[in-house]
């Protein structure tokens, strides 16, 4: 079992034939990601199987908009690899095609835009991961996004985490032990994102096929706060968590659009302090976040090795959820 | 991007907000023509920069003749104002803005921003204003008067009725103050602003509704639809070696420690920061390298983190994804030859070919510590400091 994206999702590639559509697209086909189609309005009609420096296992039909792409290739499920000035159009043209979950790559999207997207979406029931994120993987089924596939393993450990290249952290010290992942989501650093913490909770501590959660946040905005106190009413599964930026000053943005203290607000050691008393098990170095999670599992008797038993491929189309915030995006590692 | 109060008050002026007539000025001839120009009696002197608290630190001052605006502009000019924003070092004050003297009634506070819990922009108002708005939402937050904007219809008339109610406006005031939060939130919107601030809000005794201080502050990734903001970018009121990163791509924040750092991912990066705390240094800086990592960016990082005289050790924490650690690795060997780097150098590579590079980094000829994993990384750095 996995959350959002497994055997069944169908995916639609918007900006397929652009530089980090092509790469990335070679690199879920590769993982096994069922990529039904891609858009490049003006292209329709043809397909595609990569660039001299990227080539696909297979050709890709190409359509001029999305609702063609749903309409003859069944497609349910988009990713957003088209530049930031654009993004924001295409995202509602794949909530109006009837897309249920779009994933948005893209950096660098105006927080105006995304205020106007957030509430289209939500009007829509179309739940938005991102932007400005690696994007969601449900190891051995399906990976939307650019997060280097092979450092995940199946399994029953389900991640949430603002930031990019911190998640693979994460996720390599639980591979390097052995334990697998159901389903790893970047919610992505932006202020306006589609899928909060929170949302993503409620997702694993639903899923049959999650034993235990990891959030990773960072400073910034009260996302994990109110998490904390999701987990602390309803969350019976073990949760560990780490919070990146104890040492960053105040009134800086530290990379992140949404990775700013202020107004004395967003502080790791208010987060922290938050999700102790939710009884999240906080790492404290980021050194730690696999040991932690290790140390939890056997408390709970769960075996910390257990490899998943590979979920029968679900029928679900992803869930249908309002969005949430969202923001920029960039193109990562 | 931060910008001064004069210029966020033009940009009010052009959407309507109304603003006391004022003048920019960067030496003292400038700031008596400038008060001259202006008129009246009563002058303000004000300091320009990018921080808030200047009253309180000496850097707004009454005049109440030319003389007087000719002395108080130099004291302030060439001053090195220290408020409760600045930090320690406080900033060296370059421009004035001279104003007419007002006669205010009252005091109010107004500000616009994102509410990141909800995704929609809120006006927020308070009869709080002249003081530090942080203390009154802490304190009495129940004297901070909100309402959300509905995106896509904009901020409602009736809105800023109940904003003008609560804050007891009647007469002209009521009706200019109305105009006042419509206008302005025009301006927030259209700008692309993540922060409209005016605190405080001035009433006259005439029934006169005036911004007497703005703080704008714009979404950086919204700037490439205002070409025209471009040159309201004050270099002088920013690092100089935050200014040379930028030119290199690079996104660096120079602090204070002794440990700098060179990371690929904002959150990796902030994460690298707190280990070197944990290890038992202090960070020197924040430094993304980006997606690339090449052996460009890696000493073009290398440049900027050693300018810092206080750096006594590097980590580099790369977590090689996408980008392919022997070439980073290679990339780093190059840079420590070209720039003969002295200080210690623990190195962390972790995922794509991380064992060639462990090879590349062993057979350079330079010492790295190469750390195995996160931990060992921190284990290195506290040894580094130590010897």
């Amino acid at each position: 079992m996995s959350i959002l994206v497994d055997k069944s999702t169908r995916l639609v590639v918007q900006g397929v034939t652009g530089g980090e559509g092509t790469f990335h697209t070679q690199q879920m086909i590769e993982y096994g990601t069922n990529v039904a189609a891609g858009v490049t309005p003006g292209k329709g009609g043809t397909s595609y199987k990569g660039n001299e420096k990227d080539q696909f296992a297979r050709e890709v039909p190409v359509f001029n908009t999305v609702a063609e792409a749903v309409q003859q290739e069944g497609a349910n499920t988009s990713v957003i690899f088209v530049p930031a000035g654009f993004a924001a159009d295409a995202i509602m043209e794949a909530a109006d095609a009837g897309i249920r979950l779009v994933v948005t790559i893209t950096e660098g999207i105006p927080a105006s835009d995304m205020i106007k997207v957030y509430e289209y979406l939500r009007a829509k029931n179309v739940r938005m991961i991102g932007p400005n994120c690696p994007g969601i993987i449900t190891p051995g089924e399906c990976k939307v996004g650019i997060m280097p596939g092979f450092i995940h393993k199946e399994g029953r450990v389900g991640l949430i985490s603002r930031s990019g290249t911190l998640t693979y952290e994460a996720v390599w010290q639980l591979t390097e032990r052995g334990i697998g992942q159901s389903t790893c989501v970047g919610i992505g650093g932006d202020p306006v994102i589609g899928t909060r913490f929170i949302d993503a909770i409620k997702l694993f501590h639903e899923d049959g096929g999650t034993d235990a959660i990891i959030m990773i946040g960072e400073i910034g905005g009260t996302a994990e706060e109110e998490a904390a106190e999701y987990i602390k009413k309803h969350v019976k599964k073990p949760v560990v968590g780490f919070i990146a930026g104890k040492t960053a000053p105040p009134g800086r943005r530290m990379g992140h659009a949404g990775a700013i203290i202020s107004g004395g607000k967003g502080t790791a050691d208010e987060k922290i302090k938050a999700m102790r008393e939710a009884g999240i098990i906080v790492a404290e170095s980021p050194a730690l976040i696999g040991e932690t999670l290790e140390r939890v599992l056997k408390s709970h008797g769960k075996e910390a090795k257990g490899k998943s038993a590979v979920a029968k491929p679900s029928k679900t189309v992803p869930t249908k959820r309002p969005p949430k915030n969202k923001s920029n995006i960039r193109r990562k590692k | 991007m931060k910008i001064h109060e004069y210029q966020g008050k033009e940009i009010l002026k052009k959407y309507g907000v109304p603003v006391p007539l004022g003048k920019v000025a960067f030496n003292v001839d400038e700031a008596v023509r400038a008060a001259e120009a202006v008129g009246g009696s009563v002058w303000v002197v004000k300091a320009q920069i990018h921080a808030g608290g200047r009253g309180k630190g000496g850097g707004v001052k009454l005049a109440r003749n030319i003389d007087e605006v000719r002395q108080r502009s130099s004291e302030i000019l060439g001053m090195r104002l220290v408020t409760h924003q600045t930090g320690h070092e406080g900033r060296i004050v370059k421009r004035l803005l001279i104003e007419e003297g007002m006669n205010i009634a009252r005091e109010l506070y107004v500000g616009i921003t994102l509410d990141r819990a909800r995704s929609q922009n809120v006006v927020m108002a308070s009869t709080e204003g002249g003081v530090e708005i942080e203390k009154v939402a802490a304190e009495s937050p129940e004297k901070i008067l909100k309402e959300y904007v509905a995106p896509g219809v904009g901020m409602q008339k009736f809105q800023a009725r109940k904003l003008c109610f609560g804050l007891g406006l009647t007469g002209d005031a009521f009706k200019n103050g109305v105009k006042f939060l419509l206008a302005l939130y025009k301006a927030y919107e259209s700008s692309d602003a993540s922060l409209a601030e005016i605190n405080p809000l001035v009433i006259t005794q005439e029934g006169k509704v005036l911004a007497l201080d703005a703080k704008i502050n714009f979404d950086d990734n919204a700037l490439y639809r205002h070409p025209e903001f471009a040159e309201l970018r004050d270099l002088d009121e920013e690092d100089p070696l935050e200014v040379e990163a930028s030119s290199s791509n690079l996104n660096y924040i120079k602090l204070d420690g002794n440990v700098g750092c060179m990371v690929n991912g904002a959150g990796l990066a902030m994460a690298t920061m707190d280990i070197i705390k944990l290890a038992g240094g202090m960070p020197a800086n924040f430094l993304d390298v980006g997606g690339g990592a090449s052996a460009k960016t890696v000493e073009a990082g290398f440049r900027i983190i050693l300018k810092d005289p206080h750096v006594k050790t590097i980590l580099i924490n790369i977590f090689g994804g996408i980008v392919r650690c022997d070439r980073v690795a290679t990339g780093v060997v190059e840079a420590a030859k070209n720039i003969d780097v002295k200080v210690p150098i623990v190195i962390r590579l972790a995922g794509t070919n991380a064992d060639l590079a462990a090879d590349i980094l062993k057979n350079s000829g330079l010492s790295f510590l190469v750390a195995a994993n996160l931990k060992d990384a921190a284990d290195k750095v506290t040894k580094a400091i130590a010897a």
